[in-house]
């Protein structure tokens, strides 16, 4: 089959590889019908994520039909639609049994080398670095899901693959991050990143009732998306965000922060950007944490900082007794993908939102590594690539 | 590790402006070091003693602006940050000018060299920035009628209020007076 495949820095290739096959009784093998390219996708490209190797298949927002099943993935049949969460779950472990899919204790079958960098060990993610398990990615024309009977969504075939797809990732990480904020009816939430995380981190905030919300970037277009969503926007390169959020909060700052950007976040020219930049060349640290230390500084004291924004590794110059001081309370992590989905899927139905508003462009598997590029530069205004292979 | 070298100045060595920014770069980053390592032979050579510590410090200056420009996705405003640094470096020359410095003639070749490369920054970051407002003129599409919701944001506030926030999920009983007080 052909897959979008990880060679180094920059290098994705559309190679041919070898078909997936069953390997364990509760695997399912899927013939994706749409995947989508995403901001963490991005940290692999640029190479900020440690655990990739030269070979490894990309993609972890994948649908398809279901083509074969082992012989103990006994809730799908050939030809069910499905889509499927980037989180692998067992269903069984303690944590899978309080919703926290996302450290689910069995999934992640390199658990010996996670233990150690991570103290204990994360769930099972597709097509993400060696850490998550090393599960081949869906940027193919089949996946092999593991823990099939637990790991995916049904979706009727009443919705089409572009109102779905996203119930695999983004959709549930916007939901979850506002989710995370616990949004009172009187609360300004504050959103870093017009991405397709922070658009649907918008539209979550406006559905769960925010009074005000506000949205940051420098990208016009993303801009004018997220202003269609009802946020108030702020563009980080034409005015201070801190000045601009206590304005709009009565000098107060926002009671709730979203930072749906992540490691690789940009600054104009401030000191912590430049003292980032300089440590991460020389690999003293690995994240660029500019965001994180702004919504420490605006954040009203009491409030929320939730972090869907993805961290690799070691983040310096935090502030960290500043929020100590404030009372900050933190909220973070990969999302519980199949926690929210049942919820979510109903919403789209009932057409509530439709989260293919997102999608600026539609390509085949050989597109892809030019594509990559596309989305990175933000060019040609691209906000959300999706792929029929 | 060699491939990725490779692949990155591949992929920047296409555009000529970008590589005589790399050059700058790098050029940054061998004076700053021979400043920070040697300012006492360069203080000596230019006649200028007593200026040590200042010429380590430019050093310094040179080395951090080297690593913007080879490490920034951008490196316009750190080719700026050097045309900044020229004048400064320019101006404290200039002192040495003085006719009591037996190093005069040096300094004199020294002003000469400085005004070449700040030349070649100016042009430089002069088409860097060019190219970068072409980028901002380019168009980009307005994505205004991307809602994703039936009704506008004012009519769609709070839609989802029957969602039940899981207990696991919610803010601690004893900060919710406080963030909820408008
Ligand atoms: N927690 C999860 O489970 C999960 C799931 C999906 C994505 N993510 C992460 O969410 C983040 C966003 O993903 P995406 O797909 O939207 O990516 P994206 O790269 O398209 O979006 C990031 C946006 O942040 C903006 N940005 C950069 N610096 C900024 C700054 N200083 N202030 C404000 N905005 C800034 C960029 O211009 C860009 O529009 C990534 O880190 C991604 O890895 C996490
Ligand atoms: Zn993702
Ligand atoms: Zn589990």
């Amino acid at each position: 089959m052909r897959a979008l495949v990880w060679h180094g820095k920059h290098d994705i290739r559309c190679d041919s590889v070898p078909d997936p096959r069953i390997e364990e009784p509760r695997d399912a093998i899927i013939r994706v019908t749409s995947c989508a390219i995403c901001g963490s996708d991005l940290h692999l490209y640029d190479n900020f994520m440690p655990g990739m190797k030269n070979g490894d298949i990309m993609g972890h927002e994948t649908m398809g039909i279901v083509e074969e099943v082992g012989p103990e993935c006994r809730n799908l049949k050939k030809g069910d639609r499905v889509v499927i969460p980037f989180t692998i779950l067992c269903g069984e472990c303690d944590q899978c049994k309080r919703g926290n899919f996302s450290v689910c204790e069995r999934s992640n079958r390199n658990k010996d080398i996670a233990d150690k960098i991570f103290g204990h060990a994360t769930a099972g993610l597709f097509g993400y670095t060696h850490l998550t398990g090393g599960y081949p990615g869906g940027q193919a024309e089949y996946l092999r899901v593991p823990f099939a009977d637990r790991t995916h969504i049904k979706v009727p075939d009443s919705l089409t693959d572009e109102q779905v797809l996203f119930l695999s990732d983004i959709f549930p990480t916007g939901w979850q991050a506002a989710v995370q904020c616990d949004i009172e009816p009187t609360d300004t939430v504050a959103i870093w990143g017009c991405g397709p995380v922070g658009q649907m981190a918008i539209r979550s905030a406006i559905l769960l009732g925010a009074r005000q919300v506000i949205a940051i970037d420098r990208v016009p277009e993303r801009l004018s998306m997220a202003k269609a969503g009802g946020a108030i926007t702020i563009n980080f390169e034409e005015e201070s965000v801190v000045e601009r959020l206590n304005e709009l909060t009565h000098g107060k700052g926002p009671e709730k922060c979203i930072d749906a950007v992540g490691l690789e976040a940009h600054a104009t020219a401030t000191l912590d950007s430049m003292y980032d930049r300089a440590k991460q060349a020389v690999m003293l640290e690995t994240d660029r944490p500019h965001v994180l230390r702004e919504m420490m500084y605006v954040c009203r004291p009491a409030g929320t900082l939730s972090i869907p924004g993805v961290y690799g590794g070691l983040l310096d110059k935090i502030p960290f007794g500043m929020a100590m001081n404030k009372g900050l309370t933190f909220r973070m992590g990969q999302t519980h993908v199949n926690r929210w989905t049942d919820d979510l899927l109903r919403r789209i139905e009932q057409g509530q939102i439709d989260p293919s508003f997102v999608i600026t462009h539609r390509i085949g598997l050989e597109q892809g590594p030019e594509m990559y590029k596309t989305f990175r530069d933000k060019q040609d205004s691209c906000i959300k690539v999706v792929i029929r292979p | 590790m060699s491939g990725r070298g490779t692949q990155r100045r591949r992929g920047r060595r296409t555009d000529s402006t970008l590589a005589v920014a790399q050059g700058l770069g790098w050029f940054s980053i061998g004076l700053g070091l021979v400043e920070v390592l040697a300012p006492q032979a360069l203080a000596r050579g230019l006649g200028m003693r007593g200026h040590e510590r200042l010429i380590a410090s430019y050093g310094a200056r040179e080395i951090a602006t080297g690593i913007g420009i080879l490490t920034a996705r951008d490196p316009t405003p750190w080719i700026w940050g050097r045309v900044a640094g020229d004048a400064l470096d320019l101006g404290t020359l200039a002192t040495g000018l003085d006719g009591r410095n037996r190093q005069r003639e040096k300094v004199g070749l020294a002003l000469a060299a400085v005004a070449g490369v700040t030349l070649l920054d100016l042009l430089c970051g002069r088409a860097l920035s060019a190219r970068r407002s072409g980028r901002r003129l380019a168009r980009h599409r307005d994505y205004s009628d991307r809602r994703g919701m039936p009704q506008p944001p004012e009519a769609m506030r709070g839609a989802a209020r029957d969602f039940e926030i899981p207990r696991d999920f919610r803010t601690p009983e004893a900060l919710r007076p406080w963030t909820s007080a408008a």
